[in-house]
């Protein structure tokens, strides 16, 4: 019980965002209207998409540093997870964006940079499956690994910045910012935003377990 | 005797069920407030407890497969 500490913490987290976040106030705006609550729920996506990415790719580089194949099985399984949450975070903000803008999707830097990241994991899965040899696989990966995270902040973070975008927080659009500014949003998304990420270290922790066991169990026989 | 017993049996009742028509009757209310939000509320805090009882029940299955792998 001692260590599963955390895993407390996502799970109150969590549950305090869902029912803090269809009770408490929010502020009434046009054409969000009580659409606004979905920030709780669809932004805490990428936030954990993120950061279970940014663990990929940390261990990626510990790999090439340190050649140690179960750094790869971290990579591997945080780029499996962290893709769950950015499918995830894909879908939610596309039925928002049904209901706000009018459409399932449109062609807006934010949403199309987020689509052309996915492809690029999954790109990421296509070449891990073609290579079978385990060392040249998880060196080959690794490399491509860095050069998948820098895009992913090259067309989710850096590229909406640069050009107009209807997505709250990029260009010259300062939704979030408003939103971001209220005090009585902000106890609900911050603790959404832990919740979520931890839930997503949960889920990665349990991945990575058991790929561990499959390996002993594989090199045992 | 036994008619006053009865008089006294049938007031009895009948304040009873004068009491009930005076007030309303009141039961959790809060699930039944116009915009019934704590039904959605409950039903989401339902789901999430199932998904969560499944990620500890996965995380003791594994925890065990891990324990008996170390024994071998």
């Amino acid at each position: 019980m001692k260590k599963n500490w955390w895993k407390i913490i996502a799970f109150v987290f969590v549950l305090y965002t869902i029912i803090a976040g269809f009770l408490f106030k929010v502020p009434a705006q046009p054409i969000l209207h009580e659409s606004i609550r979905n920030l709780y729920f669809h932004v805490p996506m990428w936030f954990s998409m993120m950061t279970i990415l940014f663990v990929s790719v940390w261990h990626s580089i510990k790999y090439l540093s340190k050649s140690n194949i179960e750094s790869d099985i971290v990579a591997s399984r945080a780029a499996h997870t962290g893709m769950l949450f950015g499918a995830l975070g894909l879908v939610t903000g596309s039925i928002w964006a049904r209901y706000t803008w009018g459409a399932w999707w449109v062609a807006d830097t934010k949403l199309n940079g987020a689509a052309i990241t996915t492809l690029i994991y999954t790109a990421y899965f296509i070449l891990r499956g073609s290579i079978d040899e385990e060392q040249k696989r998880a060196r080959i990966a690794a490399v491509y690994n860095i050069f998948a995270y820098v895009m992913l902040i090259v067309f989710l973070m850096i590229l909406p910045r640069m050009s107009d975008s209807l997505h709250p927080g990029n260009g010259g659009n300062p939704g979030f910012n408003k939103y971001d500014l209220d005090s009585n949003m902000r106890v609900v998304f911050y603790p959404a935003v832990i919740g979520w990420i931890l839930l997503g270290v949960w889920i990665l922790s349990l991945q990575i377990r058991f790929e561990k066991i499959k390996r002993k169990i594989y090199l045992r026989d | 005797m036994k008619k006053l017993l009865s008089i006294i049996v049938l007031l009895l009742i009948s304040s009873v069920i004068f009491a009930q028509a005076a007030q309303p009757v009141e039961m959790a209310e809060g699930m039944f407030q116009s915009g019934k939000i704590y039904v959605v509320v409950t039903v989401l805090s339902v789901i999430f407890l199932g998904i969560t009882g499944y990620l500890i029940s996965i995380d003791r299955k594994i925890s065990k497969m891990e324990k008996e792998l170390e024994k071998k």
